[in-house]
């Protein structure tokens, strides 16, 4: 077991290397390759009066009169090692892991990444336990229930979490919920867990409840066909001819079972949501990993952009080595493999 | 059978819910808007050409949020019109533009000096004199030192590149010029002297008759010098207006407090209402649409107007409509018709185009008359003091196909011809007003293909970049332009003085490369009577209609939402958005 993770470690190391470099290459290297000089690049990074003069200062000032790899080296370097910036007046000691600098806002990234990590991590968490709960519930009682008017209605209400999409029933539910009703917190409000646990649980109801929404309807479908086909496995009939009560074959036997896709899928799903909701964080104008990415995007803030991204792959990289591992715990029969 | 009714009447239902709330998100919960106690009636642009809610009550905290990030709060290198007005909260430049609505706005009255600039030497020397008492928030005085620190640190283009660069191109800086912090024992009394703690004297390398309008930019705003942290200042900033900021977390906000060492003896402009402000950024754009209506949310910073979504919802309804300002706004959307791809470089071939072209379809890809604009003819908006209205190529609103197929003959093009049309394909409006030409310009045989660019890049490599443009055939390119500040040399020198083009790309004027306007504007900027140089530019905005390389499009309009309990709103014309230095809040 141990020498399986340790292997699965290394290969995740260099899945993030490569993912690394392949994004340096999509925003540094492919402009080049489509005509972009890199003055041209440089404007990017400029006022719009700059003269030339400005412009290849800039140009040499973020390095793109370097090659392509040692632009990536040199990035590559900052996050081992740290680097500095010469930023005009100074020049800004930018520690490892140094995943950029905005020469834009002015930040490093990594600090920055750091700094909203905590409202992703929120969002994230709380959305998941609530639709764990909700959708593996739901997926249960519906399999259970095959045929019934709970069953249909669940389903009907799974069928139409999944088709709403979340910009949509996130500004629906502002609109009524905080901004009609005033129930819950208006978009915007965060307030930090160590700060204050009611004010910070309050604020993120919202987004909580509407990113559950779509997730646990994906969940009960999910949970509701695995119970289905465990709950007519061989083993789970021997388990009730043995005379086990009904609540102990559905949890320890039906349930265990139809758990495994259910893992595997959370696993990939909580790494992609903590690498960033984007559409829940900019309708509720979280600022996390999400929103900055889309500040970036649209600021063509490369080194924000990149950032954002190595972290995402660290996430669901680091989420699926604990899904691997997590397989063994749920099922035993992977155990003796 | 039963299962398809079952899931029909849940859908229904799910439908039905969905729809009661989004009808119920839009109604006011403060009934008819909670003015009560004022004799100001809200009505359809009642802040154009008035003060809306007139009040002098001190106290409350506005509530504003924007939806991206700011440029930089750093006064020597933010280049944003909402940033611009925002400043003069926390900062106190030499003049400013008068806080007035209406014409009155685009009036320079001094700030921190006492009196606009005194020109001598025909325009190539400008003294001010600045006002004694005014205070740092740590109560050191202003001296006009500072002012000259804060106008050359903003040269330094190295640390400040997205500031406007006005102050290097016409201050005369001495040879070996790097910046206040690499050559800070540079004598640089050629460029600005300060015979006294209040005078201050700027010596320019031509005369620039448009002087005092660089003086009311933020850079001359003044900065301590041993409290200047170079690019770390934009979150450090001392402040000399009525307020101070507090918690300033970068990317998500700030509050602005009152600071303590302002003095309103000192400071005729500003009335400092409102206790202080509260700023978001990074906020959903519709979002802060809907908190602007539900009262949770009193000013949408960005000062541009409503998203789509909640177009339809204020203009619609008469009780929303009554809280809405239409402003025309200093800026041209427009087409650059490129003389450098062929057959464009004949005359008659973009003369064609003018005629072909459906005029209002170009105000309907923009939103129509409230959201898109006005018809434009003329290059100049009717804001710039010096516009003239003229039209030099009438084609009624839908165009003239005659006169489009003589012009064709005429460039010897009879059949039509075929180019390519380039847009920001992040911009559907850009979009949109590309198809228009592509269907206008079909009627008389010009096959327009279209290609959209991102805007990020779109000025930096492809439209404004000369060889791409040609590689690419691109004869026709979406465009649009604001501003500096109203006057024709803040409108024009950017888009239509050839010397601005880069071969390396960047700038924003993509078509227009005559000589003869060259010479044109370098006359005007010397010419010190104020109406002579106005009439100048009404002369250089015919010069380039009639060379046919610019197709205006709208005279810009915007949507905005005046915020409940908001007094003193004004539409303030120097920034085409509300006055956010005189607002108050009940």
């Amino acid at each position: 077991m141990i020498t399986y993770i340790i292997r699965r470690l290394v290969a995740a190391i260099v899945l993030l290397f490569v993912v690394s470099a392949i994004t340096f290459s999509i925003f540094y290297l492919v402009p080049r390759l489509a005509g972009a000089t890199p003055e041209s690049l440089a404007t990017r990074y400029v006022g719009r009066a700059a003269d030339v003069e400005t412009v290849e200062l800039t140009a040499e000032r973020l390095g793109f009169y370097d090659p392509i790899w040692v632009q990536y080296g040199n990035w590559a370097k900052g996050v081992v090692v740290g680097t500095t910036y010469d930023m005009g007046a100074q020049d800004v000691e930018c520690p490892a892991p140094c995943l950029g600098y905005s020469f834009i806002t002015r930040q490093a990234v990594f600090p920055e990444l750091m700094d909203r990590a905590p409202v992703t991590f929120a969002l994230a968490i709380g959305a998941s336990i609530l639709w764990l709960i909700t959708g593996v519930s739901i997926g249960v009682l519906s399999a259970l229930k095959r045929g019934s008017f709970f069953d249909r209605f669940a389903m009907i209400f799974a069928l139409a979490g999944v088709s709403m999409p979340i910009f949509w029933t996130g500004l629906m539910a502002l609109a009524f919920f905080s901004y009609k009703f005033n129930i819950t917190a208006p978009g915007g409000s965060y307030t930090p867990f160590t700060q204050n646990p009611a004010a910070w649980a309050y604020d993120l109801l919202l987004p909580w409840i509407t990113l559950s929404l779509l997730f646990s309807a994906q969940y009960a479908r999910l949970t509701r066909a695995g119970m289905l086909e465990t709950m007519n496995e061989d083993y789970v009939r021997t388990a009730r001819a043995k005379g086990l009560v009904e609540k102990r074959v559905v949890v320890k036997h039906g349930l265990r079972g139809a758990l495994t896709p259910i893992v595997t899928i959370f696993g990939l799903d909580f790494g992609l949501l903590i690498g960033g909701a984007v559409l829940t964080e900019r309708v509720f104008s979280l600022n996390g990993l999400g929103n900055y990415a889309v500040q970036g995007i649209f600021a063509n803030d490369l080194p924000k952009i990149l950032g954002v991204t190595l972290l995402a792959a660290v996430f669901v990289v680091m989420a699926n080595l604990i899904v691997d591992i997590l397989y063994a715990v749920v099922d035993p029969r992977v155990r003796t493999r | 059978m039963r299962n398809t009714r079952w899931r029909a009447l849940g859908a229904l239902a799910a439908v039905a819910a969905l729809t009661l709330s989004a009808c119920g998100g839009g109604d006011s919960g403060d009934g008819d808007g909670g003015d009560s106690g004022s004799s100001a009636t809200p009505e359809f642009n009642a802040a154009l050409s008035e003060v809306y809610n007139p009040s002098d009550k001190k106290g409350g905290i506005i509530k504003a949020a924007h939806s991206s990030d700011w440029d930089t709060l750093d006064p020597g290198e933010t280049y944003y019109g909402f940033s611009w007005n925002f400043a003069r909260l926390y900062g106190r430049s030499l003049l400013m533009f008068k806080a007035a609505p209406g014409d009155a706005s685009n009036e320079l009255v001094p700030d921190l000096a006492e009196d606009l600039g005194e020109p001598s030497d025909g325009g190539k020397t400008w003294t001010y004199k600045i006002r004694e008492g005014v205070k740092y928030e740590d109560g050191t005085e202003v001296t006009a030192a500072d002012v000259k620190y804060a106008v050359l640190r903003s040269t330094d283009k190295k640390t400040f590149p997205n500031g406007p660069a006005y102050f290097e191109q016409f201050l005369d800086l001495p040879k070996g010029w790097e910046s206040v912090y690499k050559t800070p024992d540079l004598d640089t009394d050629q460029a600005i002297e300060t015979p006294d703690d209040y005078t201050i004297v700027f010596h320019l390398k031509q005369p620039f008759a448009g002087f005092d309008y660089l003086a009311q930019l933020t850079q001359t705003m003044p900065i301590p010098q041993d409290k200047d942290s170079g690019a770390e200042y934009r979150n450090e900033i001392v402040s000399t207006g009525p307020y101070k900021f507090q918690d300033l977390q970068p990317g998500k906000g700030f509050k602005l407090v009152r600071n303590d060492q302002w003095d309103q003896s000192t400071d005729p402009n500003r009335k400092a209402l409102p206790d202080g402000w509260d700023v978001q950024l990074n906020v959903n754009a519709d979002d802060i649409d809907q908190r602007l209506q539900t009262g949770d949310l009193q000013v949408d910073l960005a000062g541009t107007g409503v998203q789509p979504a909640a177009m339809s919802q204020v203009l619609s309804d008469p009780a929303k409509k009554a809280n809405v300002d239409n402003p025309t706004i200093a800026r041209l959307w427009y087409t650059s018709i490129n003389p450098t791809v062929k057959p464009f470089d004949n005359i008659d071939c973009r003369k064609a185009v003018m005629y072909a072209m459906d005029h209002k379809s170009y105000q309907t890809a923009y939103g129509g008359e409230f959201a898109g604009g006005d018809l434009a003819t003329t290059i100049l908006p009717p804001q710039i003091p010096g516009y003239e209205k003229f039209d030099l190529f009438q084609a009624g609103e839908t165009g003239d196909l005659d006169k489009a197929k003589q012009a064709l003959a005429d460039c010897g093009q009879p059949d039509g011809f075929e180019t390519a049309m380039a847009f920001r394909s992040d911009r559907p409006k850009e979009e949109a007003t590309a198809e228009a030409f592509q269907q206008a310009l079909d009627r008389v045989g010009i096959k327009v293909e279209l290609k959209g660019y991102p805007a990020a890049t779109y000025f930096s490599e492809n439209c404004g970049l000369p060889p791409f443009v040609v590689k690419n055939n691109l004869g026709l390119c979406t465009n649009g332009w604001g501003a500096d500040w109203n006057d024709g040399f803040g409108f024009l020198s950017q888009i239509v003085d050839s010397r601005v083009i880069r071969e390396t790309g960047g700038s924003s004027n993509t078509s227009v490369r005559i000589p003869e306007v060259d010479k044109m504007l370098d006359a005007a900027v010397l010419e010190l009577d104020d109406a002579k140089r106005e009439a100048d530019w009404a002369e250089i905005d015919k010069r380039v209609m009639e060379e046919a390389v610019v197709y205006p499009g709208v005279y810009a309009k915007s949507v905005l939402v005046r915020g409940q309990d908001l007094t003193n709103v004004f539409v303030n014309d120097s920034f085409g958005m509300y006055d956010y230095m005189s607002m108050g809040v009940q």
